[in-house]
């Protein structure tokens, strides 16, 4: 579904935008044509990656507002390909169980914390977006559009997202970026991690 | 149906002490935020100043939280999704590790108040028997039961 880079790099745009995206946005995110976008942008849909409805994009209501435009957003459906099969996620579940069982959220929390400071990457923006979790700049915080985790902190909240902010907390430290703090700053649909500036120091 | 909420918690030092003052400083905060949350229905309150907490008979330092929500959605963005996440995340700070459920949700009518002792004893209920349509939780969830056929098709 996503090896043609056109609909890769449509799928990329649309996913990464806090906003449903109209098929004239979406060919210019993409650098492609008007045609080529909407044929690609009904194939995502098609195949579930992408949701679509009706919007005005004039902003405008009533009559002279305009015919609606066809509009996308990323799926709220989870893909997972795996060849072979693979099933991480069961054995999460039953760890994350094992932990609230014990008790045992600070040592888990310190485990978060190690495995991000094993981490190597260029930079803060860069070791969050190959870990999926498109990261973007909002009024000077580098908030994180998607939670890679996002099953699990569905399930089990508080510990998930407590470990989130301990890996991210190790990898500000792998990184060496002292400019930022890691802080739980969660909205729906979001992830709970935003960075914010340093002041003082 | 609205969905009624009420969850425990055991403090390890008394309120007043310095090792509970980060928990009481979010008191006001954190019930100013869920009075002002989409969905949020009622709540039990201690007194009229925002920092109370539920007056009981059920033990010593022991935290009674109890809301009625219009929704699992709307519950859940509250609890989860807003500044109250920091919180649950430092509760060890604060409370003692219970081993035992201390959440329990279940349906209401719209307009009833539920009161505490219905309330603990949702919570005994789920403790003995484990969740069900009666007393249930966030990963247990149960769906408010159908109304009987008053509605014609």
């Amino acid at each position: 579904m996503l090896r043609d880079p056109v609909r890769r790099a449509l799928y990329d745009y649309v996913a990464a935008q806090g906003h449903e995206v109209g098929r004239d946005e979406a060919a210019r995110g993409a650098g492609v044509s008007r045609t080529l976008a909407a044929f690609h942008l009904d194939k995502l849909v098609e195949g579930g990656l992408l949701a679509s409805g009706y919007r005005r994009l004039s902003g405008k209501a009533g009559p002279g507002g305009g015919r609606p435009a066809k509009v996308y957003r990323r799926s709220a459906a989870e893909h997972q390909v795996s060849v072979p099969p693979r099933d991480y996620r069961t054995l999460a579940l039953v760890l994350a169980e094992a932990v609230d069982a014990l008790g045992g959220d600070q040592a888990a929390e310190a485990a978060a914390r190690r495995v991000g400071e094993r981490v190597a990457a260029a930079g803060l923006r860069e070791a969050l977006a190959e870990r999926g979790y498109q990261p973007y700049q909002d009024e000077g915080v580098l908030r994180l559009r998607n939670c890679p985790f996002h099953l699990l902190a569905e399930e089990r909240p508080v510990l998930v997202c407590s470990l989130n902010l301990a890996l991210c907390e190790g990898l500000l430290a792998a990184v060496g970026d002292a400019d930022h703090a890691a802080r739980l700053d969660p909205r729906p649909g979001e992830c709970c991690v935003a960075f914010s500036k340093n002041n003082d120091d | 149906m609205h969905l009624a909420q009420l969850n425990v918690a055991r403090l390890r030092a008394p309120l007043d002490a310095p090792a509970t003052a980060d928990f009481v400083a979010g008191l006001e905060p954190m019930n100013a935020l869920s009075d002002a949350a989409p969905g949020f229905v009622w709540r039990l309150k201690g007194g009229d100043q925002p920092t109370d907490t539920v007056q009981h008979d059920y033990g010593d330092q022991l935290l009674i939280n109890f809301s009625v929500w219009e929704s699992r959605e709307t519950l859940w963005n509250y609890v989860y999704r807003t500044a109250h996440l920091e919180y649950l995340r430092r509760r060890r700070e604060w409370f003692e590790h219970l081993g035992e459920p201390t959440v329990v949700m279940w349906w209401i009518p719209e307009g009833y108040t539920p009161t505490l002792a219905e309330g603990m004893a949702r919570l005994d209920l789920l403790r003995a028997q484990g969740p069900g349509p009666d007393a249930f939780t966030f990963t247990d969830f149960h769906q408010p039961p159908t109304p009987a056929a008053t509605t014609p098709a």
